[in-house]
């Protein structure tokens, strides 16, 4: 790839003298210069929080079972106290929902906030590249490794970093499916190698995953896999916080003499720049920042910490790189200013959403009941006569406890004159369990009488009889009864 | 089993689907080569004055995984139907994935199984597994139509009824062979051999006051020698007569509908009931299981 930058004159003609290439090339590996700063503090940061939250949750316990278990087999999911069933599905998607709005708000302010800092491609890529760091050395010893000879040092380092790379990536796998089956049960398994087929196979792909793509992919996830990473360039506007270059300060960039003073580079006709290329050396995608936004870049301020340091030794002010507003670059406009746009219609929009979905996600989470019926109506028979011209319709009630003891309910019908339940009407479920009862509704003739023919709208009230956990609380379920000509 | 009316259509499909193959790789060859200018390596298009497509290629891995993706469809096509009629190499159909997972599902149930054959209708009663079990059949199988509560409907028999109001199913034996063969229950139109229509009307108040039921006593008092054409198969107190699968007159179930029309209907028009036989939508063992629980219905206290 050739890399003379663009030239902003004018139109290339296009019968301009060219030569026929491939549209394909072959990856070209990035040694990516290990950075200390601001931001990578930021991210590391993250890193320590996200990876002690995934890999310490599953071993957390909530009254001798574990705290976050999502029971395929059982389809019950715990999440500390609470216990959803899949019919509580849209408290996932409220989570999706929740998170969308989330990236699109921060992603508006200040850019790929997400895919610099938290992304898992990204935390997982920035640990293993310290295991890389700590093994091999950083850039100039990791290229020297790789072009040298194979030799025992050579082997010893490449096969210290794969047998690391490998160890983390399966406890990787194995905390993932932790999630599903009970850790500590998976743990003692561990120990005889006693998983069953799908725990193998999950948590060895799940570590593969890992070790491939944190270890060999990298950068080629964001650049050529992620949807998030392209649709996200979408939402920034000339007032989001992007990493940029300030070409005004920096340009014509080149070397200089170290002693030379921050006031005498107007005489030297230098910009700021010293073109040290730290700042290429660190991307971890691979591109000179200084051509300007590129969708390449995942906004993790790498080049911002690498550009400061070499300004601090310089002794120029920092900020050559910095996070900047396309608008702030170009009418030159300081932070208070930049800052004085972020809450434009959009994110206000944006905020506006998020905090009435959390709202609305919170207040129904508060307001759920511990259990849920569903009312099936008998489908073969529609309504029977039975002794003494009483008309009776058969229910199915589907009835779920949502919570880890066993629940009486009654089950009641109102919106009928006279109609009562049939038999027993008192019913027992155990812990997180849903049981399907059949329930008889008998009407009196004369309410039939008055009634008449047709389908009638009554509905059963549910009532969970009051135990340790509470007082009555009461659900009620629409049906309909019919009445036959 | 075609899916065409003729082959050619087989043929025709699979030729486009071959050809789709085909054009997928050919894209790939064409358009992988562009002319790209020596100066600024871009492609030489021009859009709005200053916009200009630059060459970035995309890495030789991905162009491998898209032949791969081709190479794959050409197997999956080899071994598996997809092309027009072909069956594939492997025989799979979905038919064929349903029976063996039918039969490794019976293969996984059998010793479960087995230990309730070897029980009787008491045993399994007070095996709450069995029961369970029974009940999930039940509710699959035999809620349709006897609803979800057993207790049936118009023309569909209450399973819950105590063992001396039944007719046909009064023992444990009786219910099993009634779900594994069916059963059918016939009553031929009587008005001819009971009279006018007056008489037909007398007959069917007669039959009410036999259980105590609203009914004309004077009607019923001329309705009660005209009964003698019923009494053949019922009996001459309108017990009924279990052999011949005769209901019982006397008691309170009245399986056809409650009252002097339904007993009208009956008598003028007759009727042909039928429980279909289970035996082909069921195996035996679950048919075992599945009677034991009916039965237990019938024991059952109402308040279990």
């Amino acid at each position: 790839m050739s890399e003379t930058p663009a030239t902003a004159s004018g139109a290339a003609s296009p019968d301009a003298a060219g030569e026929i290439v491939s549209l394909y090339a072959a990856h070209q590996k990035i040694y990516a210069r290990a950075v200390s700063g601001w931001f990578s503090t930021w991210r590391w940061a993250l890193v320590w929080g996200t990876q002690i939250l995934f890999y310490g949750l599953p071993w957390l316990q909530w009254n001798d079972r574990q705290a976050v278990l999502f029971d395929l087999g059982a389809r019950r999911f715990y999440i500390g106290g609470l216990v959803l069933h899949p019919q509580d599905f849209i408290y996932l998607t409220g989570l999706l929902i929740v998170s969308a709005y989330g990236l699109f708000l921060f992603t508006a302010v200040a850019g790929r906030l997400w895919c610099g800092y938290a992304c898992p491609q990204t935390v997982y890529t920035e640990i293993f590249m310290w295991f890389e760091n700590r093994i091999e050395g950083d850039r100039a010893k990791r290229m020297k490794l790789d072009a040298g000879p194979w030799n025992g040092q050579k082997l010893l380092r490449k096969g210290g970093k794969q047998f690391v790379w490998l160890a983390f990536g399966l406890w990787t796998g194995f905390t993932f499916v932790g999630y599903f089956t009970p850790i500590r049960t998976l743990a003692a398994e561990a120990a005889t190698l006693g998983f069953g087929p799908w725990e193998w196979f999950w948590i060895l792909f799940y570590g593969f995953a890992t070790y491939g793509n944190a270890g060999y992919m990298r950068e080629q996830v964001c650049k050529y896999m992620c949807p998030y990473a392209r649709f996200q360039s979408a939402m920034f506007d000339h007032d989001t916080m992007i990493i940029s270059y300030d070409t005004a300060r920096g340009e014509p960039r080149g070397s200089r003499p170290r002693s030379a003073p921050h006031a005498s580079l107007a005489q030297l006709g230098k910009g700021e720049c010293i073109d040290c290329s730290l700042c290429v050396q660190v991307c971890p995608t691979g591109i000179d920042i200084r051509k300007g936004l590129q969708y390449e870049c995942i906004g993790c301020a790498a080049c911002i910490d690498v550009c400061d340091s070499v300004m601090d030794k310089m002794s120029y002010p920092r900020g050559l790189i910095r996070y900047a507003t396309q608008n702030g670059i170009d009418k030159g406009w300081d932070k208070a200013q930049m800052l004085r746009r972020v809450l434009r219609p959009r994110v206000l929009v944006y905020t506006a959403i998020l905090i009435l979905i959390l709202t609305a996600f919170g207040a129904s989470l508060m307001l759920r009941t511990p259990f849920r019926v569903d009312v099936v109506r008998d489908r073969g028979a529609l309504a029977r006569l039975v002794e003494d011209g009483r008309i009776e319709n058969v229910y199915r009630l589907q009835v779920m406890n949502g919570t880890e003891a066993p629940q009486r309910f009654r089950i009641e019908v109102d919106g009928l004159k006279g109609a009562i339940i049939a038999g027993k009407s008192l019913v027992e479920v155990g812990s997180t369990e849903s049981r399907w009862v059949a329930v008889s509704v008998q009407v009196p003739p004369e309410t039939a009488g008055s009634l008449g023919a047709g389908a009638h709208p009554m509905r059963f009230n549910i009532t969970r009889l009051p135990d340790a956990s509470g007082g009555e609380i009461s659900v009620h379920e629409k049906s309909t009864f019919v009445v036959p000509r | 089993m075609s899916d065409f009316f003729n082959s050619g259509w087989s043929i025709f499909i699979a030729a486009v689907t071959i050809l789709g193959l085909a054009a997928c790789l050919l894209l790939l060859v064409v358009a992988s080569k562009r002319k790209v200018m020596a100066n600024d390596n871009t492609t030489g298009h021009v859009w709005d004055g200053d916009l200009r497509e630059l060459n970035n290629p995309l890495p030789r891995w991905w162009m491998i995984l898209f032949v791969l993706t081709v190479v794959f469809a050409a197997l999956y096509l080899v071994l598996y139907p997809g092309l027009g009629n072909a069956a594939g190499k492997l025989g799979w159909t979905s038919a064929g994935q349903y029976d063996a997972e039918q039969a490794k599902a019976q293969a996984t149930m059998a010793p479960l199984y087995a230990k309730f054959t070897s029980q009787g209708a008491e045993a399994l009663a007070k095996d709450p597994q069995a029961m369970a079990i029974g009940e999930r059949l039940y509710i699959n199988n035999c809620a349709q139509c006897h609803g979800s509560d057993a207790k049936g409907s118009k023309g569909f028999p209450n399973l819950t009824l105590p063992v001396e109001s039944r007719l046909a199913t009064d023992s444990f034996d009786a219910v099993k062979a009634t779900i594994t063969n069916g059963r059918q229950g016939l009553m031929p139109p009587m008005a001819a051999a009971v009279g006018s229509s007056e008489d037909v009307k007398n007959v069917a108040n007669y039959v009410l006051s036999l259980s105590g039921s609203p009914h004309n006593a004077t009607a019923a008092q001329l309705g009660k020698e005209k009964f003698a054409a019923c009494a053949a198969c019922h009996g001459p107190d309108g017990k009924g007569l279990k052999a011949l699968g005769a209901p019982n007159l006397t008691d309170k179930v009245w399986l056809h509908g409650w009252g002097e029309e339904a007993i009208l209907a009956m008598v003028n028009n007759g009727k042909t009931n039928v429980m279909p036989a289970q035996a082909s939508r069921m195996s035996p063992e679950q048919i075992h299981v599945l009677s034991a629980y009916v039965w237990n219905l019938a024991q059952a206290s109402p308040q279990k």
